[in-house]
């Protein structure tokens, strides 16, 4: 295959890659009119996780990359998942044994205020 | 003479590329903070499905149909840059520009309904959650815009190619964080 053929296929494999994520975005959007919970859920969450997928393998070209950056951007991954686990139990409860948060409760019982 | 440190390089990696893993490495933590604090109150507070019901979807959709074009532009430059077609890289640059344009000014006007509403900063978790996320994110857009004209400038004469593709991972970076913003602040209601 001549670089210039090679040149121009990569371009068209770029344009699927964009029009699949284009096709995900409408059903992201069209997920919550169905108007189950769990259908929203994957909608949204799971076809955003398809969409970066697609985007960093194929447009930040992280599958040819060597595996050190791959394994950097997947520790720091690990670093948000440590944040969570680390936190949730705390943020998550809105009171405890002996404590609540009062402030808690009030921004749920009083619409914002414009 | 040129530096060692630009010429030694010892993961594999070209260390212009490496430095803009580390940068993106960095930003997931900034974000990965952001976005799992976001996740822990929406999880635990149902009022913050009230609140988000407020976002306009379909300005949202739009401009990540903008972001993910704008994407594609930006690694069509990448490519023209590996085949030493500097002009071609930089036109593509500039689109890339027009995407970040686009979306800032949809987001602006976004923000003025918002705010004119009543729906500012300081009305609730969520809203605050929602211009520090959005606003942060519009920052990277500015950042990613400015330096994209800068590498389009010296890439139409053919100079420092390899700046398209560096410039490239962080706008894809970039796009990736509003895939993930888009769903929490627009759709989960």
């Amino acid at each position: 295959m001549s670089e210039h053929a090679e040149h121009a296929e990569h371009e068209v494999s770029y344009v699927k890659v964009w029009a699949i994520l284009l096709c995900l975005l409408v059903v992201s959007i069209l997920g919550p009119f169905v108007g189950i919970k769990l259908v929203t859920l994957i909608t949204a969450f799971g076809i955003a996780i398809v969409k970066a997928y697609l985007v960093a393998k194929n447009f930040m070209h992280l599958n040819i990359e060597p595996r050190y950056a791959v394994y950097l951007l997947v520790t720091m991954l690990v670093f948000m998942l440590l944040l969570f686990a680390g936190s949730a139990p705390d943020i998550m409860k809105r009171e405890g044994r002996n404590w609540v948060k009062p402030a808690v409760h009030a921004e749920a019982q009083a619409p914002a205020h414009h | 003479m040129r530096p060692i440190a630009t010429t030694r390089i010892a993961a594999g990696i070209p260390t212009g590329r490496l430095a803009v893993w580390w940068v993106v490495a960095s930003e997931i933590v900034i974000f990965g903070g952001l976005l799992v604090s976001y996740i822990m109150h929406r999880l635990a507070r149902p009022e913050f499905a009230e609140q988000a019901a407020h976002t306009n979807v379909w300005l949202g959709g739009f401009n990540t149909f903008v972001l993910l074009t704008s994407s594609l532009s930006a690694v069509l430059a990448h490519k023209a840059a590996v085949g030493g077609d500097g002009p071609k890289a930089a036109k593509l640059l500039y689109a890339t520009c027009g995407g970040a344009v686009t979306f800032l000014v949809v987001k602006a006007f976004e923000w003025t309904a918002e705010i004119t509403h009543g729906y500012t900063i300081t009305s609730s978790t969520f809203w605050s959650f929602y211009y520090t996320a959005a606003g942060l994110h519009a920052l990277h857009v500015i950042a990613g815009a400015v330096i994209m004209l800068i590498v389009a400038e010296t890439a139409k004469r053919n100079l420092e190619l390899h700046r398209v593709e560096l410039i490239g991972i962080y706008w894809h970076f970039v796009d990736i964080v509003w895939i993930f913003l888009f769903p929490l602040l627009y759709i989960a209601k």
